[in-house]
């Protein structure tokens, strides 16, 4: 009888989401891109980078928390998704320690100095890519499959060459450890579409306006291998479904997440036809990043019953 | 502590231009890729700022109150026109890695900070202090914030390798956002120096390393907690 009267304030129906359920689902989803990665990358010890990085990510996020004297949020998984996120976006024969230093950066200066999951400005995955492409170029941009080194698939494209398109949907290609499978990739992206925890929105958005661009700017017309190629190589759809669509860093009105897309559509559009490196998908997205909070001021609803005749 | 060495301890650590007043913080943060660049473009300050002290606080009660800032720039133009063309002739290759940081002394906040909030109301003597003082207060910022960008960014400090061979530079910290990392970190390190002695509850200790403000002119000095 007691239970029915208790008194508690808004809101009073709960959706069972919480940051830990979502970040799990987002965990679930990368789990065949880093599955392939690792088995892709297997003569190069691709999984002993994922391990290093991904257990830095959350080792740094506890050790700050605990000298801070704040709740330790580890549980919430979203240090995880960073540091696996991070260990994605980097090239299979990175040394260790470059991947566990980019793993403190990401914890420590982009997200915990801001103050902790929520507060960070731009994602704190990219940020450390950043970061770690800056200080050691040389080795990030050193890429190797199956004992050769060489070009990204993308930096031949950008060269002018010919590229195997089928190689790079199926992924096994030259690239960092989580971006090369493309059909791995989808099947995460498809997961997350169907539980609900991703639209299409800032993805289609993105996609859309790149191919734009390219058809437009690329020199090559409608050509549907060319496009096709740009789409399937570098970082494009693991940023596109897995960082674009971060929710701390994405807008949250409708209008502004179309615009938000359409931003990192011509941004990456911008740095790989026109700018010195192949691959422009990292700078986009943490650019574009920077810039919501003026897409979401400009892209505010009125509420109802504002404005109108007076 | 009398008052040239007060003015001495002043600069160097109560009002340190680069950690505590945050002035300058253009070439602050643009030529300390190294540590010798750090103490050449700290040391050329140092000279304008003392001379255009001296010049400023014998000038001061000639120089009309509406005009001041137009004479005092055209003071410490001429003296950072000497300064150049010195350093261009005797140092030419500090000179050319420091480049347009050489002519920008002229608008650096510090020299006209400390003329107009120093030179231009006290006597020439401690006005020479105040700009040595000052002077070798940023010399130590920027000399500490180019060893540690040296050493991470190219594992050297003062041009001569310190870190073995193997160890790979992180490129970044002698970029821009490198000094950005550093001087925050530095700043950040002072503080919790500061804060050290704050908390033992030493009042004059407090008043003087505190907020590097004058307190009595301050205006948040009732709600302020580092005199509690």
């Amino acid at each position: 009888m007691n239970e029915k009267w208790n008194v508690s304030s808004s809101p009073h129906i709960r959706d069972k989401a919480t940051t830990g359920n979502i970040m799990l689902l987002v965990v679930i989803a990368l789990l065949p891109a880093t599955f392939f990665g690792i088995y892709n990358f297997r003569s190069e010890n691709a999984w002993l980078l994922v391990v290093v990085t991904t257990g830095t990510a959350v080792l740094t996020e506890y050790i700050y928390e605990k000298l801070m004297h704040k709740p330790v949020t580890i549980k919430d998984c979203s240090a995880l998704v960073t540091g696996l996120l991070l260990a994605l976006n980097l090239p299979p024969t990175l040394p260790l320690w470059m991947g566990a230093l980019g793993s403190v950066f990401a914890i420590l200066v982009v997200k915990q100095l801001f103050g902790g999951l929520g507060q960070n400005f731009m994602n704190p995955a990219l940020a450390a890519r950043c970061f770690l492409l800056i200080s050691f170029t040389g080795k990030m941009t050193y890429f190797v499959y199956d004992g050769v080194t060489g070009p990204t698939p993308l930096a031949d494209l950008k060269a002018g060459e010919a590229v195997d398109t089928m190689s790079m949907l199926i992924g096994n290609i030259r690239g960092t450890i989580g971006e090369t499978s493309v059909l791995a990739i989808m099947a995460g992206a498809m997961f997350l579409i169907l539980m609900g925890v991703i639209d299409l929105r800032i993805p289609g958005t993105y996609i859309v306006t790149f191919v734009i661009f390219i058809t437009i700017f690329g020199g090559h017309g409608f050509d549907p291998q060319y496009i096709t190629a740009h789409l399937c190589g570098g970082g494009l759809m693991l940023g596109a479904w897995f960082m674009a669509t971060d929710y701390v860093t994405s807008p949250i009105t409708k209008g502004g997440q179309i615009l938000y897309g359409v931003c990192l559509g011509l941004l990456t559009g911008l740095f790989r036809l026109f700018g010195g490196s192949a691959e422009g998908v990292s700078y986009a997205i943490i650019i574009s990043n920077l810039l919501v909070p003026l897409i979401e001021k400009v892209t505010l609803p009125k509420p109802f019953g504002k404005g109108g005749e007076k | 502590m009398n008052k040239y060495t007060e003015r001495l301890y002043n600069g160097l650590v109560k009002e340190n231009p680069t950690f505590v007043l945050m002035l300058g913080m253009c070439p602050t943060l643009a030529v300390t890729t190294s540590a010798i660049n750090g103490i050449g473009m700290g040391l050329s300050t140092t000279v304008v700022l003392v001379l255009s002290n001296m010049l400023i606080s014998m000038l001061r009660k000639i120089i009309p109150d509406s005009v001041r800032m137009p004479a005092f720039i055209v003071v410490v133009a001429s003296f950072v026109t000497i300064v150049q063309f010195l350093m261009e002739g005797f140092v030419p290759s500090l000179y050319a890695s420091l480049g347009i940081y050489i002519p920008l002394i002229v608008v650096n906040c510090i020299i006209l900070g400390r003329a107009e909030s120093y030179a231009s109301k006290n006597p020439v003597l401690p006005s020479m202090f105040d700009g040595i003082g000052m002077g070798l207060g940023f010399t130590f910022g920027l000399t500490c914030i180019g060893i540690v960008r040296e050493l991470l960014g190219s594992g050297k400090v003062f041009d001569i390798q310190v870190l073995p061979e193997s160890y790979e530079p992180i490129t970044i910290f002698i970029l821009a956002p490198g000094a950005f990392f550093v001087l925050a970190c530095l700043t950040a390190l002072q503080n919790v120096m500061k804060k050290k002695a704050l908390e033992k509850g030493d009042v004059k200790k407090a008043e003087k390393i505190g907020c590097g403000t004058n307190c009595a002119e301050c205006g948040k000095k009732e709600t302020c907690g580092n005199l509690k």
